[in-house]
């Protein structure tokens, strides 16, 4: 090796030690110490103790750790579809052009740079069954008024409805992703008699695929990490008909101090969005379309 | 993956709109566009509007019905007696120190990363470099416990140094992702130059590349400043006398406080949320290039 590579090799490694040591301390080792304390039982206050597959056994009994996967599965499986279907739709509608649609666009993203706490907040009081917003604006379109959170056949929905207040985060992807589309297809398709319908099934779509495939890929690891807004609006109930997975494990491991238990379902959850995202992957070489790629 | 820089910066705007001019505003097409365009807009600022309209009013006019739009007397006062119920001051100076302590660590530690994984060239880096990348499939779940348990044996357990210290180990993998591809779009002719003029690598980060991805920094900037400013598990696991409260937990505990009314509620919360939305209004463009950023099409 030349003096000059020799000094680039260590100027390399020096650049990203701070990277390597976060890589050791707070992924590789966790990693390793969570795999080792799923198969103990440890409340932090005694030595931890080695029980096999114990905790995974418990999981599979246990009917609140199915519970929380099937309020977490339900909230995945409705928010994150209709969240992209609502969200390309919007992107659609700014992509017109209309005067002023600038202004458009910043309130519809608005939403999308808040979020936690205050958040959450204001949505309870948005829910709120006697003078919150959400009855205010059915009963001036002669609805019913819902018992929002207060009810655990409308809470999950409720929450789910929330989460379309959001939209704006993926509207800008699919926008940048609209506004890349080459003109020369639609002037191609044009030639060829397409209508607009046609030209939205066969050029925009495709062309949008990979922008679909993101979104729903990141839409998929956030919904199994809803958090925040259980933990301060609900706080999984009424009757645990809001207790997502993540606050479940939350208990588990700062409530009860079952730090194996909640390793155990750490690991669950990993397998379960790794084999998501896996399967999406996999389908995605029959609905992705990719430019340039050669098939 | 391809970087697509600025190119995308501009498109906020009209951009696309400039190449036909604009249809008039009396076609049946436009007028059916704004009847959408203004139903949605009105479900977007509809929360907003609810929101500053309680934080003004009066205490016996929250649950009037039908709702009072337009607060009448307008209560400004709400907004200092809601803030001085608990000791809200303090809560934003440790938020403030946090999340400062964060974006500056992100900033360093990501572009130096970006800078080896960009420009130098040493045996393991690719390598490296997907493996970091993995780490973004990882849920923090799984980390989250062993994590918890070495900070407690180091006696970290309610202090900031747990919510700060792995911002200035590497910034986070999407972080370091996004100042390689940035740093990959400037040319390299540039660095040559100050090359030959004897600089060390160092030398070339700190002059030639800092400078040129300033875009990129203010990008990881905002959405870091979002991320931290609003994050409420981390803190609720490793903050526990009140004198270490954040704005979030702050507000987590302002709401189960005896005798707190939804007025003082509204308004401290909107107080959380303005620091956002004013950085909203200021750095648009960077919001918006920061998505296009991520490169993710093609």
């Amino acid at each position: 090796m030349s003096k000059l590579r020799k000094r680039e090799t260590i100027e390399g490694w020096a650049f990203i030690a701070p990277l390597l040591v976060g890589l050791v301390f707070f992924t590789a080792g966790p990693v390793l110490a969570s795999l080792v304390i799923s198969f103990c039982k440890y409340d932090i206050f005694s030595a931890p103790r080695f029980v096999g597959g114990r905790n995974y056994a418990e999981l599979m009994t246990d009917p609140l750790f199915w519970q929380s996967l099937k309020v977490t599965a339900i909230y995945s499986f409705v928010s994150v579809p209709m969240g992209l279907g609502l969200g390309l739709a919007v992107a659609i509608l700014m992509n017109q052009k209309v005067r002023g649609i600038a202004a458009f666009r910043t309130i519809y993203y608005l939403p999308a740079v808040v979020s936690g706490v205050a958040v959450a907040l204001l949505w309870m009081w948005i829910f709120d069954p006697s003078y919150g917003l959400g009855n205010v604006v059915l009963r001036s379109l002669h609805l019913p008024g819902s018992q929002w959170l207060t009810s655990p056949k409308t809470s999950l929905l409720s929450l789910i409805l929330m989460s379309f207040w959001g939209i704006g985060g993926g509207m800008v992807i699919y926008l940048a992703g609209l506004q890349s589309v080459p003109q020369h297809l639609y002037e191609a398709a044009d030639l060829d008699g397409a209508g607009v319908l046609q030209k939205f099934r066969h050029v925009t779509i495709p062309m949008l695929t990979p922008v679909i495939f993101y979104n729903l890929i990141m839409g998929i690891i956030g919904s199994f990490q809803v958090f925040t807004q259980a933990f301060v609006m609900t706080n999984g109930g009424p009757v645990n008909s809001t207790l997502f997975y993540v606050l479940y494990l939350f208990r588990q491991a700062f409530n009860y101090y079952h730090m194996g238990y909640a390793s155990a379902m750490a690991w669950v959850l990993f397998a379960i969005i790794l084999g998501l995202t896996l399967v999406v992957f996999k389908s995605s070489a029959f609905w992705v379309y990719y430019e340039g790629e050669r098939r | 993956m391809k970087p697509r820089g600025d190119g995308a910066m501009g498109r906020w705007g009209d951009g696309a709109t400039r190449k036909k001019g604009h249809s008039s505003l009396l076609t049946p097409r436009s007028s059916m566009i704004y009847l959408l365009l203004l139903t949605g807009s009105v479900s977007m600022l509809l929360p907003f509007l609810w929101m500053v309209s309680t934080a003004l009013k009066q205490a016996d006019k929250v649950m009037a019905f039908p709702p009072q739009w337009i607060p009448s007397p307008v209560v400004w006062r709400n907004f200092i007696e809601g803030w001085g119920t608990l000791p809200f001051n303090l809560y934003l100076k440790n938020t403030c120190i946090i999340t400062g302590t964060v974006i500056l660590g992100v900033l360093l530690t990501s572009s130096l990363a970006g800078y080896s994984f960009s420009r130098l060239r040493w045996k393991g880096r690719d390598v490296l470099f997907i493996i970091t990348l993995a780490t973004m499939m990882l849920p923090a779940q799984v980390t989250m416990i062993p994590v918890y348990l070495m900070f407690r044996n180091l006696g970290w357990l309610n202090t900031f140094k747990p919510l700060t210290i792995g911002a200035w180990l590497g910034g986070g993998a999407f972080n370091i992702f996004l100042m390689r591809q940035f740093m990959l779009t400037i040319p390299l002719e540039l660095e040559d130059a100050a090359r030959i003029d004897g600089c060390t690598s160092f030398g070339i980060y700190r002059r030639v590349m800092l400078p040129l991805v300033k875009p990129c920094l203010a990008v990881i900037a905002i959405f870091t400043f979002i991320g931290t400013w609003n994050d409420f598990m981390g803190p609720l696991i490793y903050l526990t006398t009140p004198d270490k409260l954040t704005l979030a937990l702050g507000l987590q505990f302002f709401q189960g406080h005896y005798g707190v009314t939804l007025h003082y509620l509204m308004a401290v919360s909107l107080i959380v949320m303005a620091p956002c939305l004013i950085l909203f209004f200021l750095a648009q463009k960077y919001f918006i290039s920061g998505i296009a950023l991520t490169g993710i099409k093609g």
